[in-house]
């Protein structure tokens, strides 16, 4: 259990953590999610009594890091994979910490054979890929077979096999009883992994709930609604039937309307009454990365904007194109503000069995290859007459749901204004 | 929590129950607890420096120019200088050359010990497997002061060895032989010490080496310079307590007669190295790694 109340840190002037109060329970994958800069790292240091709390504090199982007993037995710790020293065997590493801790040396071969490097371990550590240091990094936290792990961005550089492994080991480690905390920035990796989240922003606390709830608390549930392309007119027609019914209706940048606000049956009703056609009607729930995405808009520090090129680039050609855009670079990332009610399910799709992520309203029919990609990219709707030149979203091939889509992070790319943030 | 939870297996698994007394449920290691002490540090310290090359690389270079050197000199010396010539000369001060070069490996090592951890964030994971900050760099003191003191120590009695035998000189006396092996060994051991304080202290290898170097020879290039006559004073003991003087006080071969004598470079070094080794225990306690 780790307990933080009130942690604050500053670094001169600048707040990297501001009155964080959280708890990490035994028993489950605690996820600590948040934008770059937002302070993840600095309170998983300061969990360690790595660092100084300017106020507040954190304690393991009621004891704060420094005064803990017997603390590497009861806490493991990934940090940073490369905080190593790169001369150093991977062995000899592993051992000198396990003589620091009164580890017996025979666990060091045990836990290079659990992290599979039992044949490098003799090698300096420096020539370890990005993927072979976090094994050292896991092995190292592995070796006091403690009670408390936390894992900062453990699956970085793994290969997939590896990223498997690591989501199969915080589960069973979290099954046998363990507190796991682990920070990460790939939302596919939370989902899966997580059944609990914590996430900040700017160093204070956004959310601490399940990723059920999350998912549900900050993400709106639409319905894509598809009209014949070849009538234009049946389009409006229904935006207008739709409107009138109560709906919301946003166009989308490939011609389809996104439907909130009524549910899928009352769609199709009215379609029937206005007598107009339609060439698709599918729930979409939001991803984790949805949600996440739109949780944190207003927080984050660091955002990409386009790259100009401003005056470097060669004239085109006369007659030649510019080229298309790439769907989601350079846009404004916008996401609707969760619906009013609670629950952010504003329709009642017929329900089945539970969703991609346990989340309600998952289509019945979704086993499959129609289930819908949870990472389907949705078009960005840029209503602030911003838009970019259409470029049709790709839509992700269909997967079934436990399929961990790779999922690039089309991040919000350009600045967006603030006032957009909820 | 909402989200389904596999069951736990407390029940399943009764090893893995938690103690009595604990106040949540939890996992319980199979693995032995021990009591860790000062002892468990020195071990991981040990195995820390003999499994980096830096260490080889270093040492191996103090050993070459501590033993060339002092050959060589001796070697030079018995060759060109006339019979007799030496017969009031304490051989051992031969080894005095090869020393002072040797001090800067001694000095590097002695930096790398701590501040490499730091370079390479190592240090993080030790202060993480240990939060008793001062146990490591006390383990770390004692274990590089025992691998300085030895090494000093085989080296300049090889070369103490070689001089009283290759150079036609006075049989030295029993304190000066105590003074030429040991306590020159001591010394040097205490510089690297005090280099590996710096180090912990500056945090940055290249930083370190550089102030201890400095810290090594300013004081002599700057009283080089000092020609004015009301500085006089200042030169003086400016050059009397320079490292290289102190070094060639051990035997008795200081540049003037004032300054520093016989044991007094060990205890001036013992002093400033006791005081640095305070400072940096201070701020490792208080400083966030």
């Amino acid at each position: 259990m780790i307990e933080a109340v009130g942690l604050t840190k500053r670094y001169g002037d600048k707040t990297a953590v501001y009155n964080l109060s959280f708890q990490v329970r035994p028993g489950s994958v605690t996820g600590f999610l948040g934008p770059n800069g937002s302070g993840k790292s600095t309170t998983m240091r300061m969990i360690l009594g790595l660092d100084n709390p300017t106020a507040g504090q954190v304690t393991i199982g009621g004891y704060p890091y420094r005064k803990l007993p017997n603390a590497p037995r009861q806490v493991g710790a990934l940090l940073d994979a490369k905080a190593v020293h790169g001369g150093r065997a991977a062995r000899n590493h592993l051992l000198s910490l396990a003589q620091l801790s009164g580890i017996p040396a025979r666990r060091v071969d045990e836990v290079l054979g659990v992290v599979g490097l039992q044949d490098v371990a003799g090698r300096r550590s420096k020539g370890f890929s990005l993927g072979m240091g976090q094994r050292l990094g896991i092995a190292a936290a592995l070796l006091g077979d403690p009670q408390v792990l936390l894992f900062d961005e453990p699956v970085n550089g793994l290969d997939p096999e590896g990223i498997l492994w690591v989501r199969n080991l915080m589960k069973s480690l979290a099954a046998e009883g363990r507190t796991v905390f682990v920070s990460s920035h790939l939302m596919s990796e939370m989902a899966l992994t997580a059944d609990h989240l914590i996430v900040i922003g700017r160093g204070q606390l956004l959310a601490d709930m399940s990723v059920k709830d999350f998912i549900a608390a900050n993400s709106a549930g639409f319905a894509r609604v598809r009209t014949p392309d070849t009538e234009p007119q049946l389009r409006e027609k229904l935006s207008t039937a739709l409107a009138e019914a109560g709906g919301q209706v946003l166009p989308e940048q490939d011609g389809a309307l996104r439907v909130t606000g009524l549910p899928l049956p009352r769609i199709s009703d009215i379609a029937h009454d206005t007598d107009v056609r339609l060439w698709e009607l599918s729930p979409h729930q939001a991803s984790l990365e949805e949600a996440y995405m739109r949780m944190t808009q207003g927080a984050v520090d660091y955002r990409s904007t386009i790259d100009q090129k401003a005056g470097l680039q060669q004239p085109l050609p006369p007659g030649a194109q510019p080229p298309m855009p790439v769907p989601g670079q350079g846009q404004p990332g916008w996401y609707a503000p969760p619906p009013p009610q609670q629950g952010g399910q504003p329709f009642a799709a017929p329900q089945g069995g539970p969703g991609p992520y346990g989340a309600p309203g998952a289509p019945a029919a979704a086993p499959g290859a129609d289930a819908p990609n949870p990472y389907a990219q949705h078009a960005p709707q840029a209503p602030q007459g911003q838009a970019q030149p259409p470029a049709a979203p790709p839509q992700a091939p269909a997967q079934p749901p436990v399929a961990p889509a790779p999922v690039a992070p089309s991040a919000p790319a350009a600045p967006t204004k603030p006032e957009d943030a909820r | 929590m909402s989200t389904p939870q596999p069951p736990m297996p407390q029940t399943a698994a009764p090893n893995w129950q938690a103690a009595p007394g604990s106040s949540y449920p939890g996992y319980t290691s199979p693995i032995p607890v021990v009591r860790t002490h000062l002892g468990h540090a020195l071990a991981s310290e040990w195995t820390k420096i003999r499994s980096v090359r830096s260490t080889m690389w270093t040492l191996g270079v103090f050993v070459l120019l501590v033993v060339g050197i002092g050959l060589g000199t001796a070697a030079l010396v018995a060759g060109s200088s006339p019979d007799g010539s030496l017969s009031r000369e304490n051989p051992l001060s031969f080894g005095f050359f090869g020393l002072l070069l040797g001090s800067m490996c001694v000095i590097t090592l002695g930096v790398l010990t701590t501040a490499s951890e730091y370079g390479t964030g190592m240090i993080r994971t030790t202060m993480t497997a240990c939060p008793s900050r001062g146990r490591v760099l006390t383990a770390k003191a004692i274990v590089f002061f025992a691998v300085a003191f030895v090494v000093t120590l085989a080296s300049a009695l090889l070369v103490a060895l070689a001089d009283v035998s290759m150079l036609d000189a006075r049989d030295p006396s029993g304190e000066e032989w105590l003074k030429g092996t040991v306590g020159i060994s001591l010394y040097m051991a205490l510089l690297g010490l005090l280099s590996l304080v710096v180090g912990s202290i500056i945090r940055h290898s290249a930083g370190a080496i550089t102030i201890m170097i400095g810290v090594l020879l300013a004081p002599l290039v700057i009283a080089l310079f000092m020609f004015s006559e009301s500085l006089q004073d200042l030169q003086q003991a400016l050059f009397e307590y320079s490292i290289p003087n102190q070094l060639s006080v051990f035997y008795s071969q200081s540049l003037s007669d004032s300054g520093p004598s016989g044991w007094d470079p060990l205890w001036i070094m013992l002093g400033v190295t006791a005081a640095a080794f305070a400072a940096a225990y201070a701020l490792l306690e208080k400083r966030d790694v």
